[in-house]
C-alpha cells in the first residue's frame, strides 16, 4: 500500500497538482462565463428563439445589431437610463458622501447608527420595489397619509408621468446611499490625522483642508464607488420590474427591462443577445472613462 | 486489491441493474405526484382542494404550483425552453396555443385524438372549447381541455345604486334610470355621476395598467364592440383596420374613463388593484375577471360584501350606432407539456376532472367550469351573487391573437394603450402605432409571403 501511494504521489508533478486545484474553477468560469458569453455573441447574430428548439439559429449577419441601433424606441431607453443613471449616482453621491462627513467623528451609539444608515443596501431590490410601490400607493400608501396634511396634495408617485422617474431615483437613492456612505467612511478614517493637525497649525480653514487634504486622499477610492454604482444602475432591472414594469407607457423603460422583454416575453433571443452586447459595450465605455479619470486623480494625489 | 475492486464493480453492476428494472418507464399511467403549473389566484386553490379526492381515488398525489400572475408566462415559457420536466400538466392562458403548438416548439402534446377518444367533446361549452383548447382556430385540432373558463365583469355598489336620493339625482341628470349599465355609454354616465373626488368617491376602477395584459384585456373588449378589429385573421392585415375610426374612437372613449377612476389607476392591473379599490370603498364599479370575485362576497374582505352586485362587461354602441357585445374571454386549460415524464397519469387526471360529477364539485368550490349541463344548472346560476353574470358572458366571448407572435404584439398594446391612458400619446397616435408596430412584426414573421 505504503509502496503505491508513494507512486502515485511521485507520478504527480507540481504543475499537475496546480491544475488539479485549479481545474473545478476553470471548468466553473467556462461553463457558466466564458462559454455562455461566446454562445451569445454567436446567437447575436443570428435569428434565433430559444423557446423554439425545432427553429435552427438563422444567420443574419449584422441585421440584429442594424434593427437596434436603427429603432428610435431603444435610443430613447438608452436616454431614460442615462437621466437614471445620472440622477441617482449623483445624488446617493452627494447624499452618501455628506452622510460620511457626519458619521466621520465619535459620538455615542455610533455604531448603532452606521447599521441602521447600511440596512437599506442589504435588502433585495425586487422586495424594496414592492414595499415602496405599495409604500408610494396613491390612495392607500404611507407616503401620501404621511404629507398629504402638510402639502394638501397627494401624487400618484410611480403612476404619474412626470413623476415615476424621480420616484424610481428616490427608491434607488434610498436603498444605495449607505453604499456610498460606506465607502466613503473608509476612505475618510484613512485619512492621516497628522495632516489636519499640521493644517491646523497653519490656521487653515475648514474648506481648505477638505478641498486639499480630505477630497484628493479619499478622490480614488469614490470613483472606484462611483464606478461601481454606476455599472449597476446602469443594468438595474429587478426594482424597476416590480415598481413600475417600465411604465406608466415607457417612461421608465430602462435598457435593462426591454433587454428582459426581448429575451424572455418576446422570445427574441438573437435581438436580445444583440441588446446585451450594445449594453456591455456601453458600460465598458463607461467604466473605462471613469478608469482613466481615477489614474489621472491618482496621479494628481 | 484486485479482488475489492471487482467486488466493488459488482456490487455498482448490480444496483445500476436493480434501478433500472425499477424504474417507472416514462408515460405511465400510475404515478405517486403529478405536479401542475398555474398562476397565483383563487382557481389554483380550488384545483388543489378537488385533487384531494383525486388522491384518495387513486394514490397519487397532486401538487398545483402556482406562480404569481406577473410572472406566469414568464416562468413557464422558461421551463419550456429548457425543456424542463417539472410540469406534468400546465393550466396555460389561450393566447400561448399558437406559441406551444408551433412545429417548432411542440411544447404541447396535441391532445386531439385522446379527447376524442376519451372525453365528452360536446359536454364543454363551445365557447370555452375554441378560445381555450382549439389552434388553428376551427381545425378542430385540440392542445388544451377547458379547465378554467373565465370573462371580464364588473363589481357594483349596490347600496350606492339604489340609494333613492342617488337615483332620483342620476334620472334627473341623464335621463333614464340608474342600474347596471347595459352600454358602455351608460357605464361611462355613471362613473361620471358617481366620481366625487371631496367625497373621496371615483366611478370605476378600470384596466389600465401595463402589467402583463391588463390594459390590453381592458381596452379590446370596448374596440370590439364599438367595431372595431385587431386585424383580418385570414390575411394578418392590421394597417387600416386596427387604426380606423371605431379602433380610435374606442380607445379615445376607453381612455376618457381614466378620469373617473382614483389616483394610479394607471397602474391597476388583474386581480388586485380594481379589487382593492373597491373593497376600500374608493369605487361604485370594478372591473376585473370573475375568478377574483370570491374576494368581493366575503365580508372579512371586503366590508361592503353584502352592497355588492355583479354584472358582465357590457355592450357598445359604435360610431356606425349600431350595438355590439364582446367580452374579453379569461380562463386557462389544460395541457400536456412533451417534457413532461408522465403524459399518461396527466391524461388520466384531465379524463377525471372532465366528469360530471367532478365539474360539479369543481363548480361547487367556486371553479368556473366550461361544462354545459353544469353551467345551465340552476344550481350553479345561485352558487354565488356573481355565476349569474359570469354564464351571461358566455355568448359574447372573445379573444387576443393566439399566433406564436402573440408575446411581442402584446407587448406592443400594453406600451402603447398605456401610454394613451396616462395622456402620453392621443389615441390616434398610440392605435397608428400599434398597427405600425403589429404590421412589422407579422412582416418579420412571414405572414405576408
Amino acid at each position: 500500500m505504503t509502496t503505491a501511494v508513494a507512486r502515485r504521489r511521485r507520478a504527480l508533478s507540481d504543475y499537475q497538482v496546480k491544475m488539479l486545484f485549479l481545474m473545478p474553477t476553470l471548468l466553473l468560469l467556462v461553463g457558466m462565463n466564458v462559454f455562455p458569453l461566446i454562445w451569445s455573441l454567436y446567437l447575436s447574430f443570428h435569428r434565433y428563439a430559444a423557446d423554439m428548439p425545432g427553429r435552427a439559429p438563422e444567420a443574419v449577419g449584422t441585421a440584429n445589431y442594424t434593427a437596434l441601433l436603427h429603432d428610435p424606441n431603444l435610443w430613447r431607453y438608452f436616454q431614460i437610463t442615462a437621466e437614471f443613471v445620472v440622477l441617482a449616482v449623483g445624488a446617493q453621491f452627494l447624499i452618501g458622501f455628506g452622510v460620511a462627513l457626519l458619521l466621520n467623528r465619535e459620538f455615542k451609539g455610533k455604531g448603532l447608527v452606521t447599521t441602521l444608515i447600511l440596512l437599506p443596501m442589504m435588502l433585495s431590490p425586487a422586495v424594496v420595489g414592492l414595499f415602496w410601490k405599495l409604500i408610494m400607493d396613491p390612495n392607500w400608501g404611507l407616503l401620501n397619509f404621511l404629507i398629504r396634511p402638510v402639502t394638501g396634495a397627494a401624487p400618484a408617485w410611480l403612476t404619474d408621468a412626470r413623476t415615476a422617474l424621480p420616484s424610481l431615483v428616490m427608491i434607488d437613492t434610498w436603498m444605495w446611499s449607505p453604499f456610498m456612505m460606506l465607502i466613503c467612511l473608509a476612505g475618510l478614517n484613512a485619512v492621516p490625522k497628522y495632516l489636519y493637525e499640521a493644517a491646523d497649525v497653519d490656521r487653515a480653514s475648514g474648506w481648505f483642508k477638505f478641498r486639499h487634504i480630505t477630497l484628493p486622499l479619499i478622490g480614488p477610492l469614490l470613483l472606484l464607488a462611483l464606478i461601481f454604482r454606476t455599472m449597476d444602475a446602469f443594468k438595474l432591472f429587478d426594482m424597476v420590474w416590480v415598481a413600475t414594469a417600465g411604465g406608466p407607457g415607457d417612461v421608465t423603460e430602462m435598457v435593462s427591462v426591454t433587454l428582459y422583454r426581448q429575451a424572455f416575453q418576446n422570445w427574441n433571443t438573437g435581438e436580445a443577445c444583440a441588446l446585451a452586447y450594445i449594453l456591455l459595450v456601453v458600460i465598458i465605455a463607461l467604466s473605462n472613462l471613469y478608469i482613466r479619470w481615477l489614474n489621472r486623480v491618482r496621479g494628481e494625489a | 486489491m484486485r479482488h475489492r475492486w471487482m467486488t466493488l464493480a459488482g456490487v455498482l453492476i448490480a444496483v445500476a441493474l436493480l434501478a433500472g428494472c425499477t424504474r417507472k418507464p416514462a408515460g405511465t399511467t400510475k404515478a405517486e405526484k403529478i405536479v401542475i403549473g398555474w398562476a397565483q389566484w383563487a382557481p389554483a386553490d380550488y384545483l388543489q382542494e378537488l385533487s384531494k379526492e383525486y388522491t384518495e381515488e387513486t394514490g397519487t398525489k397532486v401538487v398545483v404550483e402556482q406562480i404569481p400572475w406577473p410572472q406566469f408566462q414568464d416562468k413557464i415559457f422558461a421551463a419550456f425552453a429548457a425543456a424542463d420536466d417539472t410540469y406534468d400538466i400546465v393550466v396555460g392562458d389561450s393566447q400561448w396555443l399558437g406559441r406551444c403548438s408551433d412545429p417548432d416548439s411542440q411544447h404541447y402534446l396535441e391532445l386531439t385524438d385522446w379527447m376524442n377518444e376519451n372525453l365528452d367533446v360536446d359536454a364543454f361549452s363551445e365557447a370555452a372549447l375554441i378560445n381555450l383548447g382549439e389552434y388553428p382556430k376551427d381545425s378542430g385540432r385540440y392542445w388544451a381541455v377547458p379547465a378554467e373558463t373565465d370573462a371580464v365583469g364588473f363589481a357594483y355598489r349596490r347600496d350606492w345604486f339604489e340609494d333613492p336620493e342617488e337615483m332620483a339625482a342620476f334620472e334627473a341628470r341623464y335621463g333614464y334610470a340608474l342600474a347596471p349599465p347595459r352600454t358602455w355609454q351608460e357605464l361611462r354616465d355613471i362613473a361620471e355621476f358617481f366620481t366625487r373626488p371631496d367625497e373621496k368617491r371615483y366611478g370605476a376602477a378600470l384596466y389600465f395598467g401595463k402589467q402583463y395584459d391588463t390594459v390590453t384585456m381592458g381596452a379590446q373588449e370596448v374596440m370590439w364592440s364599438f367595431g372595431g378589429s385587431y386585424g383580418d385573421p385570414e390575411t394578418y392585415r392590421v394597417e387600416g383596420i386596427l387604426n380606423d375610426e371605431a379602433g380610435v374612437k374606442a380607445l379615445e372613449f376607453y381612455i376618457g374613463l381614466r378620469k373617473f377612476a382614483p389616483q394610479g389607476a394607471e397602474s391597476f392591473g388583474i386581480g388586485k388593484e380594481c379589487v382593492d379599490a373597491f373593497n376600500q370603498g374608493l369605487v361604485a364599479m370594478a372591473e376585473d375577471y370573475f375568478a377574483f370575485f370570491p374576494g368581493l362576497v366575503d365580508p372579512e374582505k371586503n366590508p361592503h360584501a353584502t352592497q355588492t352586485g355583479f354584472f358582465p362587461s357590457p355592450a357598445a354602441i359604435g360610431p356606425d350606432g349600431e350595438e355590439r357585445h364582446y367580452i374579453s374571454i379569461g380562463g386557462q386549460g389544460f395541457s400536456i407539456p412533451r417534457y413532461s415524464k408522465q403524459q399518461e397519469a396527466a391524461k388520466e387526471f384531465i379524463k377525471w376532472f372532465c366528469q360530471e360529477p367532478v365539474q360539479v364539485k369543481w363548480a361547487g368550490l367556486g371553479g368556473f367550469t366550461a361544462n354545459r349541463n353544469v353551467l345551465a344548472s340552476e344550481e350553479f346560476l345561485k352558487a354565488t351573487p356573481y355565476n349569474e353574470a359570469f354564464a351571461a358572458c358566455f355568448p359574447h366571448l372573445r379573444d387576443f391573437w393566439a399566433v406564436p407572435e402573440y408575446g411581442e404584439l402584446l407587448t406592443v398594446t400594453q406600451t402603447e394603450w398605456n401610454a394613451a391612458v396616462n395622456g402620453q400619446k392621443t389615441a390616434k397616435a398610440a392605435m397608428d402605432a400599434v398597427a405600425k408596430q403589429h404590421t412589422e412584426i407579422f412582416e418579420k414573421a412571414g405572414y405576408y409571403k
